[in-house]
């Protein structure tokens, strides 16, 4: 038996390692997962990281996992990797150019399953992110349903327009009053 | 949706606790309500498979992945371990990314101020996957120490980043690789963050005679533990 390596804090410097750019070599995984080729339909998730006074978080990391449009998990053999890493930019901003996830054969609401790193965070952390647009399927998810009532929606991404391009908006807030849930899995 | 735990919690005798008013950064960015437990389904059993991204044996060697012209300026050294699950089982075919900063402390970053010089042979940044028996190995130059504004006259001790997956998600870990003997561990508020001592040692890799190859490079080995399959009870 061996235990457990401890985490440490991502720090501020990981970009050219982890979401290069200009600087760096091709990036393992980044924000765009699926374009129109992609089964499914072509959805964007923009959300904005703040700290525990509300100021953008500049230097975070979010990774993202999620199933296919089925509702089944890629396996490494499909084009769609079901696996995104964005840096937030000098407002906090990030985005993710993906496919809506299907409903879990296990029953449960449509969702992206998400990691959030930063400099300050000795840990990452672990929450979801699930679609306004799925009302009924959200109501009888049961992972939702042990959230308290009040803090329920900040697992939930909102979308922008029902009229236009399915862009949904999710906030993440690492402390305070609207702190975002996250979970111990 | 199943209720039972397939992988052991989150360590937290051996991670850091999330506010640690030493570190200043943490002051504004650690979470102050308690995590939500979370039932373990497919969503947090699977996890992105990295065996077709065309990783290279090049990419593990950042003494030559970014060179235009010349050599990366620095002590060469071989960083090498095995990637292990709580129950000693290796990993495999797991990736596992590295970045830090070049031999003056300095990381290729539009962020980092400090007044040290840059090194065009040096980009700092490399990755692997495991082989079938969880082993790495990088070959890299031992990075700096580097000033930080969180106290006065804070320096960093040199460390390596890493990056590393499982097989699944929530196996996620980043972590930190330290120098054995570096007099700076006892005064750094990330490394102590760990209240265990013994938890953090497993953060200090190991000189190694075995790694380390004859007129090329010292050679340390790291290895790392991940969330293991949940001990069962035996039934009495
Ligand atoms: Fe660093």
């Amino acid at each position: 038996m061996s235990s457990q390596t401890p985490s440490q804090t991502v720090g501020p410097f990981f970009s050219h390692a982890l979401t290069p750019g200009a600087t760096g070599h091709a990036p393992i995984a980044g924000r765009q997962l699926a374009d129109e080729r992609t089964p499914g339909t072509l959805i964007r998730i923009e959300g904005r990281v703040l700290d525990g006074v509300g100021h953008a978080v500049t230097d975070a990391l979010v990774e993202i996992w999620q199933a296919r449009h089925d509702g089944a998990y890629p396996d490494g053999s499909d084009a769609f990797r079901g696996f995104g890493r964005a840096s937030t930019d000098a407002d906090g901003r990030f985005w993710f150019q993906t496919v809506k996830p299907g409903a879990p054969p296990e029953n449960g609401a449509p969702h992206v399953n998400a990691a959030v790193f930063a400099r300050g965070m000795l840990n990452h952390a672990f929450t979801r992110i699930y679609f306004s647009d799925e009302q009924e399927e959200n109501s009888r998810d049961l992972v939702l349903a042990s959230v308290d009532p009040v803090r329920r929606k900040s697992l939930v991404a909102s979308l922008r327009d029902p009229a236009g391009p399915p862009v949904y908006d999710f906030e993440i807030c690492l402390q305070g009053v609207h702190e975002t849930v996250f979970f111990d899995a | 949706m199943t209720s039972k735990r397939i992988l052991s919690p989150r360590d937290w005798s051996s991670h850091p606790r999330q506010a640690h008013p030493e570190y200043k950064s943490t002051l504004l960015r650690s979470q102050r309500q308690p995590l939500v437990p979370l039932p373990q389904s497919l969503s947090e059993l699977t996890g992105p498979a990295f065996g077709h991204c065309g990783v290279t044996g090049l990419d593990a060697d950042l003494t030559r992945n970014a060179i235009r012209a010349g050599e990366a300026i620095g002590e060469r050294i071989v960083v090498a371990g095995r990637l292990l699950d709580e129950s000693g089982r290796a990993v495999p075919n797991a990736l596992i990314e590295v970045w830090q900063a070049n031999a003056a402390g300095r990381y290729v970053h539009s962020q980092d101020q400090h007044d040290a010089p840059l090194d065009p042979n040096f980009l700092g940044a490399g990755r692997a996957l495991t082989d079938s028996s969880g082993r790495y190995r990088f070959t890299t130059i031992r990075p700096g120490a580097y000033p930080w504004r969180n106290h006065p006259n804070a320096w960093r001790p040199a460390h390596i980043h890493f990056s590393v997956f499982g097989t699944a998600f929530i196996q996620r870990l980043v972590t930190q690789m330290y120098f054995p003997g570096d007099p700076l561990l006892a005064l750094d508020p990330i490394f102590n963050a760990t209240a265990d001592a013994t938890a953090r040692q497993r953060l200090v890799a190991a000189f190694s005679t075995e790694l380390t190859e004859p007129e090329w490079a010292l050679g340390f080995e790291f290895d790392i533990v991940l969330r293991g399959p949940q001990a069962t009870p035996l039934e009495s």
